[in-house]
């Protein structure tokens, strides 16, 4: 983790500067710091200007036209999620870079790094180029973007991954299509480490999941619907350690849904290999069970699995094996998942519901506490993306998010910034929600106001 | 017979109560002596549409269907895939709301996809019967088929059937697994252990799974076969058709291991000679051709019941 990539797709800065803002009297907790105290924050010029002691300030905040009261509340740096797909170009009618941000916002995400398993897919600079001047147009929080291992995520030939270094991705995957030529996987991990970049392994066997549509087990046996078996994932898994191991590659096993995952990477990491993992709140909070009915919006790659797998996730995030939590963001338009659950496609929206649904599995049974659950979500995935995100440390991006932990809620997916409609939690009932979503200094959603329009 | 039906669908038999099943056998019963009269044909649904939208292929459960309804005097429209606008790509769901919107009182569906029938029930005022849906269910054949085992072995409680063959991808075991177990029976389900997961026993208590035909041949009520899908062979399921019928094809020989009132069955099409030899199809102790007449008195009961009929007022 050597150099730290310059920040290619922020999100432009407002054409007027935005003014001084303080965040007052919150619980401010910055992992990256290492604190954890009522503070007052002080953002200038796009900047983290100070964060100082909450009864020292009471003088400076009169000169702060902006003050902000966060009594009861959690301010921390705002949170990176590493993996969302927001579909362009090629699937307006599921997402956009605008409503793909606006639900990142309204989620309190400052920063999202997007799969580039777009159409065409992300698998050279034209693709990137478009994708940031789209970004520098419409988007309403930071955009990352990830470039594609393989030339048209085919897994046959590497894509040019030099000049996607150049023209800006921070990672390289084939998302949604593993790479099952280990011979080409080789290659890719070590071509990779001559640029730092990191690689992100959707870990699946293609063999062993042929037909699978959901976890293999007794709900798949009952409902009748072809399975998916664990050890798909587990074998990828067990591969990358071992090829981040030999090259030397940073290597990032994406949504996590098996036992033997955490097991494999936990022992690897114990090595010193260079290997992450990331867990979905989908797979904590869901069980396969939720398949029974043939609702479409269980139907997820990795798919649901059971309180067994759950209980090995829990296990591996309290004890640091995992290190990264991510929404894994999937927007598809109603008619598409309104089909047979054999034809329906993979994958839920998540960045709406993504704080407090960890706030449920994480927080609620004590599985791991704020500051742990703040790092997840902010400096842990920022260090793997290699920006300068995720802190707030004096001169760091005025990139803030304002959280509630005990505002209660009802998820209404009719009312989300998304374009799209397939979440599982419609109707539950959480606790816990970003309030206020500052980027680059500037307020950019709160939850009393939108966004202000 | 005094409870009456209460559900607008027939989807799964794991749905089913004890007492659905009882009242659907009941009602069967009568209509077998309707279709065994000259005048084979009651005005129960008179001026009722049943559509049969199979989507798959299908002799048995389509002609057994249309004669049904016809019996009861509905009006009956067929619609093939290959004739039917899913060849242009419409949705399921634009299909049964364009079949709804012509009043469609039944959409009987038979489709590759499992859950395609909670699919249409889940939107359409219409009762949906499921006519065989991917690997999920196929519950009328599992009515008939314990209805047929009942009129030979009376009540099924701890009678013992044993199921061989491809159970993975198979609806009919899945239904006769779950109307068994309500019944009372003890299952034991028999095949390559790549076409039956030991997770099947998890199912039920009195359901066990078993690798080795020979074992359980002695004690069995009923030995009920089920078609092994040479297409499957592509996906290494097992090595050979020999090989399977070496392992667990019924052969006279083997078939000789049962006592003489072991009752053969097999939901059909049948591949004489894979998973059960050419005589004992014809044999004695086959009762598939029942199967098939019986599979008619069913499906009348059905239809009769999911319409509001209720078994007290039938006048056969």
């Amino acid at each position: 983790m050597s150099e730290i990539n310059p920040p290619f797709f922020n999100r432009r800065p407002p054409a007027s500067p935005p003014g001084p803002v303080c965040l007052s009297n919150g619980r401010v907790i910055d992992p990256a710091g290492g604190r954890d105290e009522i503070a007052d924050v002080y953002l200038r010029d796009g900047k983290v200007e100070a964060v100082l002691p909450a009864d020292a300030t009471e003088s400076g905040k009169g000169r702060c036209p902006t003050v902000i009261d966060c009594e009861g509340k959690i301010v921390a740096p705002g949170l990176v999620d590493c993996h969302v797909h927001f579909r362009e170009p090629g699937g307006g009618q599921k997402e956009s870079i605008a409503t793909g941000t606006r639900a990142a916002a309204a989620g309190g995400f400052t920063s999202v790094l997007m799969m580039p398993n777009t159409s065409p897919p992300a698998d050279g600079p034209n693709t990137i180029a478009w994708m940031r001047q789209r970004a520098e147009e419409k988007a309403v929080v930071n955009v990352y973007t990830s470039g594609c291992i393989s030339a048209g995520m085919e897994g046959e030939v590497l894509a040019p991954i030099g000049s996607l270094r150049k023209s800006g991705v921070v990672a390289i995957t084939d998302d949604g299509l593993c790479v099952q030529n280990n011979e080409l996987m080789r290659r890719a991990c070590e071509y990779a480490t001559m640029f730092d970049l990191p690689i992100l392994d959707h870990c699946q066997d293609a063999h062993l999941t042929t037909g699978g549509v959901m976890n293999e087990g007794y709900w798949s046996t009952v409902l009748g619907l072809p399975g998916w078996p664990t050890v798909a994932e587990e074998i990828i898994v067990a591969r990358n350690a071992l090829l981040a191991e030999t090259s030397g590659a940073s290597l990032h096993c994406q949504h996590l849904s098996s036992v033997g995952a955490v097991r494999i990477i936990r022992e690897a990491r114990a090595r010193g290999v260079d290997i992450t993992g990331e867990v979905m709140p989908h797979h904590l909070a869901l069980t396969d069970q939720a398949c029974d009915g043939y609702d479409t919006n269980a139907k997820m790659n990795p798919p649901l699995r059971t309180q067994r797998e759950i209980d090995a996730l829990l296990e591996g995030i309290a004890d640091g094996t995992i290190t990264i939590l991510s929404s894994d963001h999937a927007p598809h338009a109603d008619y598409e998942k309104e089909v047979e659950f054999r034809n329906a496609p993979f994958g839920i929206i998540g960045l709406e519901t993504e704080l407090a649904v960890f706030i449920k599995t994480l927080i609620e049974p004590k599985v791991i506490d704020w500051p742990k659950l703040i790092e997840m979500l902010t400096i842990a995935p920022a260090k793997l993306m290699r920006c300068r995100k995720g802190t707030l440390a004096e001169g760091a991006a005025a990139d803030v998010t304002v959280i509630d932990p005990d505002l209660e809620w009802t998820v209404m997916s009719e009312l989300f910034e998304s374009k799209s409609r397939n979440c599982p939690f419609d109707g539950w009932e959480l606790k816990g929600r970003a309030t206020h979503t500052i980027v680059g200094g500037e307020i950019v959603w709160t939850l009393d106001g939108g966004f202000g329009e | 017979m005094s409870e009456p039906w209460k559900h607008k669908d027939l989807l799964g038999i794991r749905e089913l109560a004890r007492a659905d099943l009882d009242l659907i056998h009941d009602t069967a019963a009568a209509f077998k002596a309707v279709i065994n009269r000259p005048i084979k044909k009651v005005p129960s649904l008179r001026g009722r549409t049943v559509i049969n939208l199979f989507v798959e292929p299908s002799t048995r459960t389509r002609t057994s269907f249309e004669l049904a309804a016809k019996r009861l005097s509905a009006d009956v429209v067929q619609i093939d895939g290959s004739s039917s606008s899913f060849t242009k790509g419409e949705s399921l769901r634009d299909t049964g709301r364009n079949l709804e919107a012509m009043n469609a009182d039944y959409i009987v569906l038979r489709h590759s996809a499992a859950g395609a029938a909670h699919f249409l029930a889940d939107r359409l005022g219409a009762s949906i019967i499921n006519a065989g849906d991917g690997a999920h269910e196929h519950p009328t054949q599992a009515l008939l088929d314990t209805f047929t085992m009942r009129e030979r072995l009376g009540d099924l409680s701890g009678k013992h059937v044993v199921i061989v063959g491809d159970i993975l991808f198979s609806r009919v075991a899945r239904s006769n697994i779950w109307a068994l177990a309500k019944l009372g029976a003890r299952i034991t389900l028999v095949g390559p252990r790549t076409l039956l997961p030991p997770r099947f026993a998890d199912i039920g208590e009195n359901v066990s799974v078993c690798y080795n035909l020979d074992e359980v041949m002695a004690e069995a009520d009923v030995i009920m076969l089920l078609r092994i899908q040479h297409e499957r062979q592509q996906k290494a399921m097992f090595p050979s058709l020999g090989e399977y019928i070496g392992l667990f094809g019924v052969t006279p020989k083997r078939f000789a291991r049962c006592r003489p009132e072991t009752l053969i069955m097999h939901p059909g099409p049948i591949n004489r000679g894979v998973e059960l030899d050419h005589a004992l199809a014809d044999g004695v102790n086959s009762v598939v051709l029942q199967q098939v007449t019986n599979g008619l008195a069913v499906r009348m009961a059905i239809l009769y019941l999911l319409g509001g009929g209720h078994p007290a007022e039938m006048q056969p």
